[in-house]
């Protein structure tokens, strides 16, 4: 073996260790290429969203120089945010790849779907996403989610079967031992697979940050026009807000997840770099869904809930 | 050669970890108390847990919850399934597998313990090593996790005296050591009043170590790769065919175990063929020397046939190969493992058929006896296993290394991951595996 020169870090024994980061990111391209080597027709979904846009960006390391050979699906809540739609559309276009839209808009036109009281369009995202996958027969399905979302993601594993009807059932899961990751499946099930299980949301930004990654416009501090309800900034638009009640105010805010706009909101912030946002997150006494999600809120189990039942 | 950035000497490493112990042995406090003091556990999450407890009528925030995710887990107050915990200091980012202590769950362990480079095994200072404390101690043998912790719990409840904590920690100690475990750092603690966790116990000035987050945080977490055996196994083949890399056939994959440079004489496995690097990309950035866990893309300086599941090794040392796994499998589904049983065997990025031949023995963890012949090994079985493979494999000791010496079988018909297996002799084998070393050649 031929000598390397390194310095050895505090704790690491060797200078073979690796960073924290570059660690994750080799883990994350491991699952990457297991499912290209084992599975016909795998798709990413892809909303736009920072953990969709890090998912991408480790897929086109995973494979360089050639393409990714993954195509991309959306699911469009018909309630997104237009920078968010702008962004997708680009990256899209740049890097030559195929997207699916299912579109919860045409199963609310068509009868199929129907609106909920509270406005929010969230929980109506599975239907057009499973028969999305039914359809096109996609048999691994690429997911964004992470283990220190919420607490029933912390018990998914990195590939996660799924039935017929999509179903995840945690009492049957299969161990997943070493690295060893086995996407057998019958025809008509399919893999969900989470090749960021093990970053945090901190380990994203910090990523981002090293690599350079763009992204959209709402994640870093703006001006926006908002009103509070259930204790979160929404923004205001043809969606369903603001109601007769509620007040709309100009704030700095930016946004630490993005989804459907009537249950996705903004934080008030001014970091408008990545190191500010860097730094805000480190400091922040609140998780990314707890201080955003409304949908989260509904019950103590609704992830879980809504995973049993073909959600991501 | 790659040269080392300061951003990258400044950045934290990663620790993976995971935790054993009994129902009472106070697991979830710890881990609880872990999360809690090392400020990891958010604002909105105590809220959560705290409104929980309130409507269920308890007093104090039951930190058990912060860990326990599912319906089911929570109607039963008992954790069913491994979980997975992040939390960071400044010196280093943890993953922390909370695997539940019932004996059935057995599976769960082995599960956690399989990417853990530490165990941490609780034991009731009132009760001393038990059976269930030699149980995980096994396994944690049996997996070869490299740091193993002994975290005596509940010192409070036996006022704090060193004579009870030395008792134990000898003990355990001589019992580890006798099943190989390589290191043990034993640890008093009260995860409950919070001493010698994160903070340093004001109650026990006798002890002069290290808490168990200190000692989370500076524990090695690589090894060696000068005694390594280098494995890359093929994950892909990368041929991009475009005007700009219209001969670029790079072949993709996370190195195994060990490092590989550029000019490295290397030689294929199954097919045996040789060839040398002509090159390594780093994710898109060619680099002189790659080493594990780096994913990476190798060129050959030969146009020969690598496909997945093929084996890149040093062409000086080469596992050998065979169609006669010999190794000790802990047995995770629900239907049996039998004698005749046909299975697919994933070993790396390998699937091949295979059959189970013989099960010589199974393992009472209690006592570490052999059960000569069960027949059949069923849900959190450890036995030895002989399985005949369709086609040769490159297979490595276990005890060389963990991951080109570990596999998993599966059932054909309906994809259920059957089976952990580890190859080569282990402190279960009834009697020492004669050394393939003296058959096959191994020149090392």
């Amino acid at each position: 073996m031929t000598a390397i020169v390194a310095t050895a870090e505090e704790g690491t024994g060797t200078p073979y260790a690796l960073s924290h980061l570059d660690s994750l990111e080799s883990e994350a391209v491991h699952i990457f290429r297991e499912v290209a080597g084992e599975f016909e027709r795998p798709v990413i979904l892809f909303s736009g969203g920072k953990d969709s846009i890090l998912m991408l960006h480790l897929a086109l390391k995973a494979f360089a120089p050639a393409a990714v050979p993954f195509s991309l699906l959306h699911v469009d809540t018909g309630h997104n945010f237009p920078e968010v739609l702008e962004y997708r559309d680009r990256v899209v276009a740049a890097h030559g790849l195929r997207l699916h839209v299912a579109s919860v808009q045409d199963y609310i036109d068509r009868g199929v779907l129907k609106e909920r009281p509270d406005g929010t369009r969230n929980p109506l995202q599975t239907v057009p996403l499973t028969e999305k996958i039914q359809s096109e027969r996609f048999d691994a399905v690429f997911g964004g989610g992470r283990r220190d979302e919420e607490k029933a993601r912390a018990k998914e594993r990195v590939f996660s079967l799924r039935d017929e009807f999509s179903q995840w059932d945690p009492r049957r899961q299969r161990p997943e031992l070493w690295n060893l990751y086995n996407g057998r499946h019958a025809p008509g099930e399919h893999v969900r697979v989470f090749p960021l299980s093990n970053w945090t949301e901190l380990d994203v930004w910090q990523y981002i940050a090293r690599e350079g990654i763009e992204l959209p416009e709402i994640y870093f501090a703006h001006e926006r026009e908002v009103f509070q309800r259930a204790g979160m900034w929404l923004t205001a638009g043809e969606w369903g807000g603001p109601r007769e009640n509620e007040t709309v105010v100009k704030r700095q805010v930016r946004y630490r997840t993005v989804g459907d706009m009537s249950c996705t909101g903004a934080v008030d912030s001014d970091a408008t770099t990545l190191d500010a946002v860097i730094a805000e997150i480190a400091a922040s006494r609140l998780t990314e869904r707890g201080a955003t999600r409304a949908d989260d809120k509904l019950s103590e189990a609704a992830m879980e809930d809504r995973k049993r039942e073909g959600y991501f | 050669m790659s040269t080392t950035t300061t951003e990258e000497l400044s950045a934290t490493t990663l620790l993976r970890f995971a935790t054993a112990g009994s129902v009472d042995d106070g697991k979830s406090t710890l881990v609880g108390r872990l999360l809690h003091d090392s400020k990891s556990v958010l604002a909105d999450q105590l809220e959560a847990v705290e409104h929980a407890s309130r409507s269920r009528g308890q007093d104090a925030p039951d930190l058990a919850l912060l860990t326990d995710g599912l319906r089911a887990e929570r109607e039963q107050g008992i954790t069913i399934d491994v979980a997975y915990r992040y939390f960071a200091t400044p010196r280093r980012r943890f993953i922390l597998a909370d695997t539940p202590g019932h004996v059935q769950y057995t599976r769960n362990m082995v599960t956690g313990a399989s990417t853990a480079e530490l165990t941490v095994i609780l034991v009731d200072a009132r009760n001393g090593v038990v059976e269930q404390t030699r149980r995980h101690a096994a396994i944690a043998a049996l997996l070869r996790v490299p740091h193993v912790v002994l975290a005596v719990n509940k010192m409070d409840l036996v006022d704090y005296q060193e004579p009870v904590f030395a008792a134990i920690a000898e003990e355990f100690t001589a019992y580890a050591t006798e099943l190989g475990v390589p290191e043990v750092t034993a640890i008093p603690i009260s995860a409950l009043a919070g001493d010698n966790v994160v903070q340093a116990s004001a109650n026990m000035d006798w002890y002069g170590g290290p808490t168990v987050l200190e000692h989370l945080e500076t524990v090695p977490v690589s090894h060696d790769l000068a005694h390594c055996h280098a494995r890359l196994p093929v994950q892909y083949v990368i041929r991009p065919q475009t005007a700009e890399h219209p001969d670029y056939r790079g072949y993709a994959g996370q190195i195994a175990a060990g490092s590989f440079h550029v000019g490295e004489q290397v030689t294929i496995l199954p097919s045996g063929r040789g060839t040398r690097i002509s090159g390594i990309d780093l994710l898109g950035k060619p680099v002189d020397v790659a080493w594990t866990t780096q994913s990476v893309t190798v060129l050959l300086e030969d146009d020969i046939d690598v496909s997945r599941g093929d084996l890149i090794v040093p062409s000086k040392d080469a596992p050998p190969t065979t169609q006669d796994v010999e190794a000790t499998v802990c047995h995770v589904a629900d239907q049996p493992l039998t004698v005749g049983h046909r299975v697919l065997l994933k070993h790396g990025t390998r699937t091949v058929k295979a059959i189970v031949k013989d099960i010589p023995s199974r393992l009472t963890l209690d006592d570490l006896s052999l059960h000569p012949h069960p027949g059949q090994l069923v849900a959190n079985d450890i036995g030895r296993v002989k399985i005949r493979t369709a086609e040769p494999l490159p297979l490595d000791s276990y005890a060389d290394s963990r991951r080109t010496g570990s596999f998993i079988l599966i059932d054909p018909s309906d994809g259920t991951t059957l089976t952990a297996g580890m190859v080569g002799e282990s402190f279960a084998a009834p009697e020492p595996v004669k050394d393939e070393a003296e058959d096959d050649g191994w020149d090392f």
